[in-house]
Parts: structure tokens; sequence; C-alpha cells
């Protein structure tokens, strides 16, 4: 078993050469900060088994944020058989400054230069074998979307003996390295001296608390290393940093000017002349609101007659069924709780969140695929940093819409921690798709009518729903920098990517295969045992009243002053393993006490909420409700684990929830008053 | 001038990084440093942050950032 390292920049494709080599289907988006976690696979290639993991992007191996810090933390101590450096052919010399410092870490490093495609499109040509001349290592061609090359990058797994180029640093540095050389060779173990011996000069405590730790083994403790290092910073001058970097840089703009040909000075004007209408003032952010309401219309419209037809056939099976369980003689308790409980919850959870996540999902990874995604950062980084935020949270919002969840570690490519713990805190008031049909569900039955095919309407008030998400998170983002989270907008760079033709059927299949259904199946997962329980709760009786009455008769008063019900409010907190299954609890409760019994349509499910008191007023509390209430149980999880406490995730629960009951209130009180 | 003056199609060498820390690393992993080739290419609507091409790549930098570092114009 060979281990291989897939490293380099953020969006050079190394999860689309790591999925074309392993056959699996990590998540690739064009834009920077998409892998956030080191994720491994295997292949097998001429009898040789091989273990490859996908580092996030790294611009160097001096890291800034967590993301970066995972990529360099793998490179410099963990054990593997070979370093593949993933480039972009298009800015390729940028590239080369982490190829450089790679190779001043290990011998074993294959170049591969993606992106060849989009290079060939733009006229830059590259002397890939030159390059490899120059660098000692292979350097292979690919374009891994297409597949192209790859069989050489294959070919290039087992060469052997490399004579890696190392950066030669002024004839003063170069000395002092040697020098350490001498003293230190013995002591690091596995790890590279020269490479040691230059961290020791361009000195990072973080870095050097890692190899302390490695080694076991304190380096400065030794007198003879401290009083060399010493008289060595004494020697040279204060800016060594700055040299150290400024010397590989120049090296990578020496290397790239030698194999590097363009034959078109404009390349760019296509892509420029798109971005200025996009982060245009006039057009900048209404073409964003419009890219959301077609998003949103087109989830809407589109979802509507599968899930009537859905809704339809589990109908259908589901009396099949019920007879059939009478047939078999089933006990009623029995046939109640498969039927009643578990079939009803689960049929519903697909029904309604099955077409419009089919939907949202492929469009979401398209404009992911293009790259858009970047430019909404742009467009609105302004305004998160009058709340003393970070841009990028808006990439983090954007992936919250998918799950909370993955918002909520996407928030890693934020570097300041402080504007990191603000995206994680405030990622609850994007509604995730598991809210989502929720909130479709009840605009359409109290604000659109059911019969009316006024979608207009409805993505208006989802709109406006979200668009309340979005002032919400600036508010507490602001509220979060003025109190708990005081400080600074630190500064930032955010790489905007060129526009990448979306694989349009790759896109779709993927997002239906491994987003919706992993989505639905955790949701599915939750159901069953909830359809369940719930279904006992609602039937066992005590003094002709079943437990689930009796809880929600006794959370009933608070609940009326919010503008909900006891039921509303218990589905929400039976609901926290999974939002989506907060309608159908709700509904069952109303089920087992109500007159109707059959449920078949979003007609009747109107019925039972307006037998069961609900308005208008209900509506929009529940609305903002589940807008602004606790995250659910992985997201929760997922907070504890990325800030790596437990107080910060109470926070993130009580934070949105306590906004969520104090809105209520208010609009509670406006209807009362009115 | 500092990158921050820059207009949209202006184009200069940095002359001089007056940033410090963490930004200042990031710069220079970016390949922005003394020397470097830059061009403003686009400006967002509320007119920060700025968008420059940096070594082949697009980088949007903030305002407050960008005034800590010279450029030099160069007319054409």
């Amino acid at each position: 078993m060979r281990i291989i390292a897939l490293a380099g920049n953020p969006n050079v494709g190394k999860s689309t050469v790591f999925n074309a080599l392993t056959g699996l289907h990590q998540h690739t988006g064009n834009w920077s900060g998409k892998t956030v976690s080191n994720a491994n696979g295997t292949f097998n290639y001429n009898k040789t088994n091989y273990e490859i993991y996908d580092l996030p992007g790294t611009y160097s191996l001096i890291p800034h944020s967590k993301e970066e810090e995972i990529a360099r933390d793998f490179l410099c101590f963990d054990k593997y058989d070979l370093v593949i450096v993933v480039c972009d052919a298009v800015c390729l010399e940028r590239n080369l400054n982490l190829v450089l410092q790679t190779l001043e870490i290990t011998k074993n490093v294959i170049v591969c230069v993606n992106l060849l495609d989009e290079a060939e499109k733009k006229k830059i040509k590259i002397n890939l074998s030159r390059l490899s001349q120059i660098l000692g290592v292979p350097v292979v061609g690919t374009s891994a979307r297409n597949k192209k090359g790859l069989d050489n990058l294959l070919k290039n797994l087992e060469a052997k003996n490399f004579n890696p180029y190392q950066v030669k640093y002024s004839e003063k540095i170069e000395e002092a390295i040697n020098e350490l050389i001498c003293l230190i060779k013995d002591k690091v173990k596995n790890l590279n001296s020269r490479w040691v011996a230059l961290n020791l000069i361009n000195y990072d405590e973080c870095l050097y608390q890692k190899i302390t730790d490695y080694l076991n083994f304190d380096l400065l403790k030794e007198k003879e290393i401290k009083e060399k290092l010493l008289s060595i910073k004494k020697e040279l001058n204060l800016n060594i940093k700055d040299e150290i970097t400024d010397t590989i840089i120049k090296k990578a703009e020496e290397i790239s000017k030698e194999v590097i040909t363009f034959e078109s000075k404009d390349y760019n004007l296509k892509n420029q002349k798109i971005d200025r209408i996009i982060t245009s003032k006039l057009f900048g952010i209404p073409i964003m609101l419009g890219m959301l309401f077609i998003i949103l219309w087109l989830t809407i419209k589109g979802a509507n007659y599968p899930s009537n037809l859905l809704f339809n056939i589990f109908n259908n099976v589901g009396k099949n069924l019920l007879d059939f369980l009478n047939f078999l003689n089933a006990p009623s308790w029995l046939s109640g709780i498969l039927i009643s409980g578990i079939y009803r919850v689960l049929t519903w959870v697909i029904a309604v969140m099955l077409p419009p996540m089919a939907i949202f999902f492929p469009l979401f990874t398209l404009l992911e695929d293009l790259g858009f995604l970047p430019r909404i950062a742009f467009n609105l980084d302004c305004a998160f940093k009058k709340c003393c935020a970070c841009g990028k949270q808006a990439l983090t919002m954007c992936m919250g819409f998918g799950c909370n969840a993955v918002g909520v570690s996407g928030a890693r490519i934020i570097d300041s921690p402080r504007e990191r713990l603000i995206a994680i805190l405030t990622n609850v008031f994007v509604p995730c798709n598991g809210r989502f049909p929720t909130m479709i569900t009840i605009i359409t039955i109290f604000f659109v009518g059911i019969n009316s095919n006024n979608t207009f309407l409805s993505v208006f008030i989802l709109t406006l729903v979200i668009l309340l998400g979005f002032l919400l998170t600036f508010l507490v983002s602001f509220f979060l920098s003025k109190t708990l989270l005081k400080g600074l907008p630190s500064s930032f760079t955010l790489e905007l990517p060129p526009y990448r033709r979306p694989q349009v059927g790759k896109v779709i299949i993927r997002s239906i295969f491994d987003r919706t259904i992993f989505v639905l199946g955790r949701a599915v997962m939750i159901a069953i045992p909830a359809g369940a329980l719930i279904w006992i709760l609602g039937n066992i009786q005590i003094n002709n009243m079943s437990l689930l009455n009796y809880i929600a008769n006794f959370l009933n008063p608070f609940a009326q002053t919010i503008g909900l019900d006891g039921v509303i409010l218990i589905s929400f907190i039976l609901g926290f393993p999974a939002n989506e299954i907060v309608i159908p609890i709700m509904l069952m409760i109303y089920l087992s006490t109500g007159q109707i019994i059959e449920f078949e349509s979003l007609e009747s499910l109107r019925k039972i909420l307006i037998e069961n008191g609900w308005t208008i007023k209900t509506a929009i509390c529940m609305l903002i409700f589940s807008l602004c209430h606790f995250p659910c149980s992985t997201t929760c999880l997922t907070i504890k684990k990325e800030t790596g406490s437990f107080k910060w995730m109470i926070l993130a629960i009580f934070l949105p929830t306590i906004i969520g009951i104090a809105l209520c209130f208010l609009v509670n009180q406006i209807f009362n008053f009115l | 001038m500092f990158l921050s003056d820059m207009q949209i199609g202006d184009k200069g060498i940095i002359k001089k990084l007056n940033v410090n820390g963490n930004i200042k690393r990031r710069l220079q992993d970016l390949g922005l440093i003394e020397g470097t080739y830059i061009e403003c290419i686009l400006k967002s609507p509320f007119s920060d942050p700025s968008a420059y091409l940096i070594r082949g790549a697009l980088i949007a930098i903030r305002k407050e950032d960008g005034k800590n570092i010279e450029v030099e114009l160069i007319c054409e």
C-alpha cells in the first residue's frame, strides 16, 4: 500500500483529480475552500494498492486558516510515499510557489498541471518537459474534468529517484542553514533537516510547537543550537522572513517566464466583461436577488406537481397496505404504528421534501460550478465589514441553504477565529433544505391559496422570509461583534475564480444522488422512529387524554403568547433531530385528536390546520419560528465539533430561539392590538 | 499612489507593502511582493473591496489593506 497526498492551491481541481483516480464522488465546486477536511480513498494501479488523501487547498505551507493548517500538518508530519501537487495551468506562476515549498519538505513530488484545457482556451502554452527538467521531478499535464492525462499521471506514480530542485537563498542564509543542519541533523528523525533549519531561521511559533511535539524534543532547549541561532539572527537583517518568501516568489516568477508563453494578451476579457456587470453598482445587488428569486421560483413551481402526484400515490398505497394488514388480521395497534405512524410520516417527508430538493440542489450546484458564489461574497463584503465580519461568511450562508451543518463546517474558510465564530453562530438564520418545504407548504396554504396558481406570490413571500433571515444575520453579527465577540474586521483576500462552464449532466446526477438522497436518507432515518414514537405518545391514554395532549396542553399557554400553539411547539421540539419532520409530527398530533382522520392533499391539510384554530397570525409566527429556532441536532453537534466548546453550542441554540420567540411575541401583540 | 486609489483599468507595479502580520503573509502567498505587476479589474457595488489581477488570478482586497500598499502607476 502506497500513500499519496494531493496538495495544491485552492480551486485547482484537487477533488476532481481525486474523484477521477478513485472513482469516488467527493463534492467539487468552483470556489476556494470547497474541501475543508482530508478526504481519502483507495485505488489500484498496476498491481499496487494506493491510498490517496485529498488535502484542503493551501497557498503556502505557512498556514493562516484552519483548513490550510490541516494540509500543512499532513505534508510536514504525516507518513506518505508521494505528494502530487496539483497546479492551475492558468495561473501556474503562483502555484509554483507551493511546489517550491513542498520540494523543501520532501523529495517525492509529482507536479500535476491541471486545467490544461482552460489554459489552452486562453492561449496559454506551458512547456511541461522544460518545467520537469527545472524542478527535477515528473511533471504531468492533465485536464481532470475531461479525464485527460490521467493515464500519464498514473504511470508516473511509480517513478523513483527524483532530484528535486531546491531554492537557493542568499549566501548568508545558505551559510546559516548549513551550520544549523550540522547541529540538528541527528535530532530531527524523519524530518528533512534543511527544512527544519530553514524554519528555525524563519521562525513561526505555531509551526515550531508542532515540530517540537513531533520530535518530542525541544530543539531550542539545546544550548548549542540556541546560541547558534541567536548569532545567526544577529548576523542576518530583520527582514529575514520577507527575504525568504521573496526569494521563493521570485524563483517561481523566473521559472514561469521560462516555461509559459501567453499567445494572447486579452485572454481574460470575456470573464471581465461579465464580472463588470455582475459587480456593478447598478446591477450587482439586483442580479443576486434576481438569481435567488429565480431559483426559488423554479423550485416551488417545479415541485408543486410531483409533490401532489406523490401524495396521491402514497395515499393509495397506504390504503392498500392498511387493507392488507386488516386482511392478515393484524391487531389495530400494529397497523396503527405501521400505517398511521411510520408510513404516514415517512411518505409525508418524501412527498414534501424530495421534489423541491431534487430541483434546488442541482440548480444551486450549477451556480457553484459556474463560479458565481465568490462573486456574491465579493458584492456583499462591504455589508459584512460594517458588521465587523468577513465577506466569506456569504459563502458559508450559501452552503447553509443546502444544510446548516455543512455551512458551519464550511466556516473554516474564514481566517479570523472571531469572524469564523460569528459565521458559525449565525448560520442557522439561513433556512436549510429541511425547512424550505415547511415554509413553502405554509405559504401555499395560507397566503397564496392551494388552487390559485400564483407561484409568483409564494416565491415573493418566501424571498421576504429569506431576506428577513439575512437581515437577522447582519444584525446578530453586528451585535456579537460589539459584545461577546468584540473586535475589528480583519483583513481578507478572496479569490474570484474564472467562470467555468458547468458540466450540466454530471451536476444534475451527482447533486441528486450525493446530496438529495443523502439528506433525504437522513430525514427518513429519523422519520421512522419519530413516526412510531408519536403514534405511541398519541395513543397512550390517561384519563381519556393522550400523553401528547398532556404535553401540548402544558406548553399551550406559553405557545399562545408567541402566536403558536402547544402542538406546534412540541413538533418543533420533537423535530430537533431533523427539521423536515416538524409538519408531519404536527399533523399526526392534530389527526390523533381532530375529526378528520384521512389526510390526502394540501387541501385536507388546510382543513386540519384551520379546524385546529390556525389563522394568518399562526402562519406568520410559524414561518418566523421555522426561520429562527434552535439548529437541528446534526448542526448542534457540528457546532460543538467546530468550536470545540459546549458553551458556543449552547449559545448557538439559545440565540436564534430567543430571537424567534421575541419576534413571534411581537407579531402576536401586533395582531392582538389590531 | 496606493492600491486602494486605483481605478478600474489602472495598471501598476507594487512599490512597498506597509502591512504586517497575517495579511502580509497572505498577500505574499498570492505572489504580491514589491515589484509585482498588478491591474485593477473590478470594484464591488459598494466600491469596496476591489479585485485585482495578480499573477494571473483575480483577487479581492479590502480598502483598509489596499491603502497601505504603495503602487506606481504605469502609463500607456
